[in-house]
């Protein structure tokens, strides 16, 4: 027998803090497989797949550019209409797939949970990375229409900022996914809620800046502008326009105030998430 | 904790509740968040009722485990017997970390597998390959280990031209194989099995007890063995652990806890009752009276049928038949009383009759009555009782060595070899 053996107990409680870090570590191979596997099936289901990536925001931007551009004609700061919804549907289609899919990684692994152990938070981990796939191919269509609007010298620049879309894209996915954790972990013992998740995506889309720009928000409402200042998706949201467009309230402050957000979000989940997960199974 | 312990469990108790524990909950969440914070025990949680399933318990928590302590050494093969609904399952998904225990603490040595149920996680669009690893990945292994694996686990589950199909295009069976072979070739020091056996062919299964053996006897490893099959438990382990109703009843020498189970955990089983007919004659009670409990019938010994034939008005020249059927429904056993050979039925009412197998050798398998109750004279069948009263007959000291078959025969007889 090898003397290197790893020495283990089971107790009926554990650690709050103990986030079981190093074991996603060890388990890094599985979330590469996973990510893998939901690539690989989507392709695999349908013919029209990765089409699909394209046709939903294609027709969003369209149906957007038309009701809150021309009918109700809401600014878009002087960007070209498109552009504008574009940005938004792109990096809010990222931040709710992350947080709708997550919130259902109970129910939707409920099988698997039950037979054999893993580290579970790499399921979560394994949605938010597959969904960058879709992002991605978002992102390049968002790329093609600015090079499009580049080409017929609509009044857009992109700024230094651009250099925070690492940032951007991470802070999006870490936001879904603590708040996405946060609300699985409470739809095992309260169903109701699974309802309440796709309606309150809905509504939060309307309270961040993706239909509207900040600065018009603040001009018309300025008594209210504080729910959606205090939104973290808002900051996200407008960084990545300005840095993109140029156009967008862009502050060190309040970048810092959603990171901050994020980082208790995603902490508070990843607790609240381990803590459920151990005896989830007896419930569900 | 000792040198040479694996695994280690003390005071292990779980609860489960019953009844809906999703809705209306808020109140009593917020109740028992209350309890605590003042100190005090769970409100819901009461000590001392035991995981009596017969016995509707006053409060809906159900102790499925109750304080068990037990330790198992490296190398050991252990079973874990019980009725349905003992714990052994409970036990085992606690062991694997797929539930956490209630209360009590379990400390071990090495890495688990546990083969809980095969398969799981395979995606049916994956081909063969791309399930292995995932699969692979699941149960705990990196993929460079899965690598070095793959011929093995291909090999084994005897699918190399299968290898870069869609999953979904394999039979039932190959499906199985693969999915065994990759948890078998986990490397682990513990290994956890649960009624695996039940999947696949028989040839499949006599491969799985085979690596199960090598596993445990030839690379020194510890296995836990959950099943129904005696005769596979008998063969596989040498200690057992015998739950009842959520306790550790004993944990001995595997055959001392086997017989302490048949012979003391009683279960009504196989007997057919119905009610009588008023108009014609019928069969109102049949048993099997095995040599142990629980329908289990130790091959050589003698087995008794008794049936009861209710009477509304007494038939002269009436017959009897039985046969005794596999689970493929080939007869095995065929015997009749006649009333022109010996009276029988000749009271108005309930009449019983007792037909005796003496030295009955039946293969080890489960077996069903066939019952027919006829007038000879007239030719009329009052009644024919398809698949009743299933027994299981055992031969726990005979199968001894990995290359037993299930199926090898039907009936065993007496015999003499000699070397002429």
């Amino acid at each position: 027998m090898n003397h290197n053996e790893q020495e283990w107990t089971i107790e009926s409680k554990s650690s709050l803090l103990d986030l079981k870090l190093n074991e996603i570590w060890a388990y890094r191979d599985l979330l590469g497989l996973l990510v893998r596997r939901d690539f690989v099936s989507f392709y695999k289901q349908t013919i029209l797949g990765p089409l699909w990536f394209f046709i939903q925001p294609l027709f969003t931007t369209i149906i957007f550019t038309f009701i809150f551009g021309n009918l109700a004609g809401i600014s878009t700061d002087g960007l070209p209409k498109p552009l504008f919804y574009m940005a938004g549907i792109t990096a809010w289609n990222y931040f709710a797939d992350c947080l709708t899919k997550t919130s259902t990684v109970f129910k939707d692994n409920a099988g698997i949970f039950g037979k054999v152990y893993f580290p579970r938070l790499i399921m979560p981990l394994s949605i938010v990375v597959s969904n960058l796939v879709r992002f991605g191919v978002q992102m390049l269509l968002f790329i093609l229409m600015m090079a499009y609007y580049y080409f017929t010298d609509a009044p857009f620049h992109i700024t230094w900022a651009i250099s925070l879309f690492p940032i951007i894209v991470v802070l999006m996915a870490l936001l879904g996914l603590g708040a996405g954790m946060i609300i699985s972990a409470m739809t095992t013992k309260y169903r109701d809620l699974a309802f309440l998740v796709t309606f309150g995506v809905q509504l939060l889309m309307y309270a961040t800046t993706v239909i509207y720009p900040l600065s018009e928000a603040l001009k018309k409402y300025p008594a209210y502008a504080w729910i959606i200042q205090y939104n973290p998706m808002t900051p996200i949201m407008e960084t990545f326009r300005y840095g993109f467009l140029g156009e967008g309230t862009f502050s060190w402050g309040s970048l810092s105030y959603a990171i901050a957000i994020t980082t208790a979000l995603l902490f508070f989940g990843v607790i609240i998430f381990n803590k459920v997960e151990r005896n989830f199974v007896d419930t569900v | 904790m000792s040198n040479n312990v694996a695994i280690k469990v003390e005071n292990l108790s779980k609860a489960y509740q019953l009844g809906q524990i999703g809705t209306g909950t808020i109140s009593r969440d917020l109740e028992r968040w209350y309890a605590r914070m003042r100190g005090k025990e769970d409100p819901f949680l009461r000590i001392g009722e035991s995981n009596n399933q017969n016995t509707r318990s006053k409060s809906d928590v159900v102790w499925s485990l109750k304080d068990i302590n037990f330790e198992i050494e490296q190398g050991d093969a252990v079973g874990i017997i019980g009725r349905n609904g003992a714990g052994k399952s409970t036990l085992l998904k606690i062991l694997s970390k797929v539930t956490a225990p209630t209360t009590g603490k379990i400390s071990g040595k090495g890495r688990i597998a546990s083969l809980l149920e095969v398969g799981t996680g395979f995606h049916p669009e994956l081909s063969g390959r791309e399930n292995i690893f995932l699969n692979g990945a699941i149960l705990g292994m990196r993929k460079r280990e899965i690598q070095r694996k793959l011929e093995e686990i291909v090999d084994f589950a005897g699918i190399e031209r299968y290898l870069d199909t869609p999953v979904k295009r394999y039979s039932s069976g190959m499906y199985v194989r693969l999915a065994f072979a990759v948890a078998a070739h986990l490397e682990s020091e513990i290994l956890i099995v649960d009624e695996v056996l039940a999947v696949g062919d028989a040839e499949f299964q006599k491969k799985c007890l085979g690596k199960m053996g090598e596993v445990s006897k030839g690379e020194g490893r510890t296995v836990l063995f959950v099943s129904h099959n005696m005769d596979a438990v008998a063969t596989l382990t040498d200690k057992s652990i015998y739950l009842k109703n959520g306790k550790l009843e004993s944990y001995l020498d595997t055959e001392t806890v086997i017989q302490s189970y048949l012979q003391t955990d009683v279960n009504e089983v196989g007997v057919y009752i119905k009610e009588p007919k008023a108009d014609r004659p019928s069969i109102t009670r049949a048993q099997v009276v095995t040599s142990e409990l629980n329908g289990f019938h130790m091959n050589g010994k003698d087995l008794l049928i008794d049936i009861d034939i209710n009477m509304p008005e007494i038939i002269e020249g009436m017959a009897i038949s039985l046969q005794i059927s596999n689970p493929k429904e080939l007869p095995i056993i065929y015997t009749y009383i006649f009333d022109t050979d010996t009276k029988i039925l000749r009271k108005a009412g309930i009449n019983r009759v007792r037909c005796t197998i003496p030295n009955c050798k039946l293969y080890a398998d489960k077996y069903y009555l066939v019952l027919h109750l006829a007038e000879s004279k007239g030719r009329t069948k009052f009644e024919e009782i398809h698949r009743v009263c299933e027994f299981e007959v055992i031969m726990p000291n005979k199968i001894i060595e990995w290359g037993w078959q299930k199926n090898v025969c039907v009936y065993t007889e007496d015999f003499v070899w000699a070397n002429l």
